[in-house]
């Protein structure tokens, strides 16, 4: 393919916008990371959101259904 | 089920993580296609191979207005509706759009140093997309500065809907006041002024972007509800911490 006499500023076009792409995908991948991981610290140690405690109280309380 | 269903955050992680692998697919593939139309697109017999810029500038500047449009329309949910995600969603799409901004900037001055002789002038268009810009900065530096996401979210889309204004300046300063920045040629009453030639790469690309700008905005919206999952957890860690 042939850029002709301006391909420096073609390539630096499309290169800019690959990283700055780039780092945005990565930015959000690694927070994404970060935040279930931090999460799964909070599970860990037995800390839960009182919504979540709400649906296992109310698991434990529905009654089981006997098979017929 | 009904969209106000997926107004339920914990719903809209079931839903989103199933959408986000296929959206990412299409996404990638998408873009196979929009490069392999690039790379066989012909030259344009004004501007030579630089064309090719615009299959990256054009769809970055139409995104950066849309991310403008799509906090709005959310900040109008958070204004009208209080709809639990309509925050989330406007804080989400504020880095994307800024992102698809500076791209439209930097490529659109890489594309006018050969062609108009400089990468900058202040005319109206190029300025109005340079103050879309700040906005966006401004609009990301609100949610920063303000510790509560409720409250945060009201400034912000306030802060939104006044800065709208700018999304039709942007779209008719080309009309309106005489700039070096050519008037439309996609989207015009006449239909486009482009060669079929390069007009389909350039749809193409249009498509693969916006793909990209869906898949990372759900991606997005997703890590802010689990920020508000670890927000909340850490005040309530607090609040169980003794001597409270």
């Amino acid at each position: 393919m042939d850029l002709g006499p301006h391909a420096a500023f073609i390539i630096a076009a499309y290169s800019a916008s690959a990283l700055i792409l780039a780092l945005l995908i990565g930015w959000i991948a690694i927070e994404n990371r970060s935040l279930k991981r931090t999460l799964a610290d909070f599970e860990a140690r037995g800390i839960t959101r009182r919504s979540d405690e709400r649906k296992a109280t109310l698991r434990k309380a529905e009654p089981r259904q006997s098979p017929a | 089920m009904a969209l106000i269903d997926l107004a339920n955050p914990t719903r809209f992680l079931s839903l989103s993580g199933r959408a986000l692998p296929w959206l990412a697919a299409a996404t990638a593939l998408a873009f196979a296609y929009g490069f392999w139309l690039t790379a066989g697109a012909p030259d344009d017999y004004q501007q030579g191979a630089t064309v090719k810029i615009m299959f990256i500038h054009v769809p970055s500047a139409w995104l950066a207005m849309f991310g403008w449009m799509v906090m709005s329309i959310a900040a109008l949910g958070t204004l009208v509706w209080r709809h639990p995600l309509a925050d989330m969603a406007a804080k989400a799409a504020a880095p994307i759009g800024a992102t698809f901004t500076l791209i439209c900037l930097i490529t659109g001055s890489l594309w006018g140093r050969p062609m108009w002789g400089t990468y900058w002038v202040w005319d109206a268009r190029l300025t109005s997309v340079f103050v879309l810009f700040l906005m966006y900065l401004g609009v990301i530096a609100l949610w920063r500065t303000v510790d509560d996401p409720t409250r945060a979210g009201r400034a912000a889309a306030i802060l939104t809907l006044v800065g709208a204004i700018n999304i039709p300046i942007i779209k008719f300063s080309v009309d309106w006041w005489n700039t070096l920045h050519q008037p439309a040629s996609v989207v015009k009453m006449s239909g486009p002024a482009i060669h079929p030639t390069i007009l389909l790469p350039l749809l193409a690309m249009a498509a693969a972007f916006t793909l990209l700008f869906i898949t990372l905005h759900v991606a997005a919206m997703r890590n802010e509800i689990l920020k508000r999952r670890v927000r909340s957890m850490h005040m309530m860690q607090a609040e169980a911490a003794p001597g409270r």
